[in-house]
């Protein structure tokens, strides 16, 4: 069910249309929109807002870590329709265990590189990504630096 | 070395895919520490001779952790790594990041903070157009261009000077306004450097926008389909040399940036010379808007009336009690920001600047990320390097115009 403040939002509307159970929540807040997605359905609806919706590009793909809260990852996805001037946010919630989700890069190429940023620092794993490997730090790095219990100072002894 | 003694041999690397026949595909690592690539980027290239067959770049080398910093820094402390990231256009980073907290704060500007923020963010791109420009022409061959931009860029870095005491880590535009009254006498300098600038322009372009050899070299080169540079996320000046004439200015104003009268130039060739022809109509556009907005500017305060966020004038602090107990809690603990979460988009020179910042309601940002333009733009080095020839390969990563600093943060 869409919350009230999402009950106006022709891209919310339309989502909810599309593929119901997908939208778990989500606010319309300082005129941005944010839609909490299943994890499991993220890149169908990521295609359809793509394909159907005219949001071509994908601006970025992100994570945050709500440690020690669960689930305790979420992953943003800033999608942008450059023909109807929009931008909406995914967001999904992931477990700290094992935070697994599927890749968008077969919807936009551009998720390449952001996917595996947010693989190398914060340790996501993205499904069916073409190649999942460290990007910022050297390949042999031990943790996620941009995890809440990655220390921010000090040295490995 | 005794008489007969071989030569130390030079080891080749060669591709693990090779054609099953003709000749065999080698290695070239490109970088870190190339001249062309303008910091430490590593290009691994795999060639059949003088052709690229695969290019896979390499990033990270620069890579600073600024995202982890930002959570440990309180916001206004925070302006002063927004500098560090694209550090051709530390203006315009620290625009985006102060707009963003100052849209989860609900801040409205005051009008002359504005149009300041559009000058100096309008001479930051003349000052990142510029190198680009000078280090362009350079990697293809052409010196002299390189000594002329400089030349113009010096007078720009003094202005940052002037206005904030640095000339490139300006960290000049704070959450809530400018960091400091804009200088005396600074319309004469601005007036100037603007005076004298689309002079300048037209010297650059007669050296190179008929110049055989630069032509030559750039013109249907790196050509990529607007199709593609859409779904490999490429912004900015590259989107626009494709056709798109997508500017976060125009369709997403900021900082009152709609009351500006300024064209935004497209080519549809696509290419290494349409890149550089929309880059530089776009030095006259900033011109332009430089020029608005010293003949406009308004007169009035430049920080926004939120004593709990921006800090008391001295005299102030001096004088009343409560204006020293706000700035004593800003200086020691900083300000709370609402809970929320907000994308911030801004035209840096180099495309779409965001700045995704989260807040949990403390005095430090829970969590910031910067989607940098070069990091997206430099995504499409391979479509845009794959099947052309390696000397090509200099003179399309320069027209990407990335900075390495703004790639791996």
């Amino acid at each position: 069910m869409l919350p009230d403040s999402l009950q106006d939002r022709g891209v919310a509307l339309a989502v909810e249309a599309f593929d119901s159970g997908a939208v778990q929540g989500g606010k319309f807040d300082r005129g941005e929109v944010t839609l909490e997605i299943a994890p499991a359905r993220i890149a169908s609806v990521c295609g359809y807002l793509k394909y159907d919706q005219k949001f071509v590009r994908l601006s970025s793909v992100t994570a945050v870590d709500r440690h020690p809260a669960e689930p305790r990852f979420e992953v943003v996805y800033h999608l942008h329709s450059v023909e109807r001037k929009l931008r909406v946010r995914l967001k999904c919630r992931l477990p700290g265990g094992d935070p697994v989700i599927e890749s968008v890069t077969s919807v936009w190429r551009a998720a390449g590189w952001y996917e595996r940023e947010a693989f190398d620092l914060f340790g996501i794993r993205f499904t069916g990504h073409p190649d999942l490997r460290r990007i910022m730090l050297p390949d042999d790095w031990e943790g996620h630096p941009l995890r809440k219990d990655y220390p921010v100072t000090g040295s490995r002894v | 070395m005794s008489e007969g003694a071989l030569p130390p041999t030079v080891t080749v690397e060669m591709a693990e895919e090779q054609p099953a026949s003709g000749p065999r595909r080698m290695v070239l690592n490109m970088g870190p520490q190339h001249p062309s690539t303008h910091g430490v980027l590593r290009l691994r290239l795999e060639l059949d001779g003088e052709t690229v067959v695969r290019c896979q770049p390499d990033i990270g080398y620069l890579h600073t952790g600024i995202e982890k910093e930002f959570e440990v820094k309180t916001y206004q402390q925070a302006v002063t790594l927004t500098d560090r990231v694209d550090y051709l256009a530390p203006l315009s980073n620290n625009l985006c990041y102060c707009l963003a907290v100052e849209k989860l704060l609900g801040l409205e500007m005051p009008p002359q903070a504005q149009w300041m923020r559009v000058m100096l963010t309008e001479l930051t791109r003349l000052n990142s157009h510029l190198v680009w420009l000078g280090t362009h022409a350079l990697d293809i061959g052409a010196m002299s261009v390189f000594l002329y931009c400089f030349r113009e860029r010096e007078d720009i870095l003094r202005i940052f000077e002037m206005f904030s005491g640095q000339r490139m880590m300006t960290s000049y535009f704070r959450i809530g306004g400018l960091a400091l009254e804009p200088p005396r006498g600074w319309e004469r300098r601005v007036k100037d450097f603007i005076d004298r600038f689309p002079g300048c322009v037209d010297e650059y372009e007669d050296l190179l926008t008929n110049n055989r050899i630069w032509i030559g070299r750039t013109r249907g080169v790196g050509a990529i389909p607007l199709e593609d540079m859409l779904d490999l996320g490429v912004t900015g000046p590259m989107l626009r040399a494709a056709g798109l004439p997508m500017d976060a200015r125009k369709d997403e104003p900021y900082s009152s940036y709609e009351l500006f009268d300024f064209a935004v130039p497209t080519r549809t060739e696509s290419d290494v010379y349409a890149r550089y022809q929309v880059r530089v109509e776009e030095m006259r556009q900033s011109a332009r808007i430089v020029r608005q907005a010293l003949d406009g500017m308004p007169a009035g305060p430049w920080k926004a009336d939120a004593p709990h966020v921006v800090l008391p004038d001295r005299e102030k602090m001096k004088t009343q009690m409560e204006a020293l107990i706000y700035h004593f809690k800003i200086v020691t603990e900083g300000f709370r920001v609402p809970e929320g979460e907000v994308y911030q988009t801004i035209e840096s020179p180099r495309g779409e600047l965001g700045f995704y910042v989260v807040s949990d309601g403390s005095a430090m940002p829970y969590r910031v990320h910067m989607r940098t333009p070069s990091f997206g733009n430099l995504q499409a080095t391979s479509k845009m390097t794959e099947g052309a020839l390696i000397a090509d390969v200099i003179a399309s990563i320069g027209s990407m115009d990335f900075v390495l600093g703004d790639v791996d943060r």
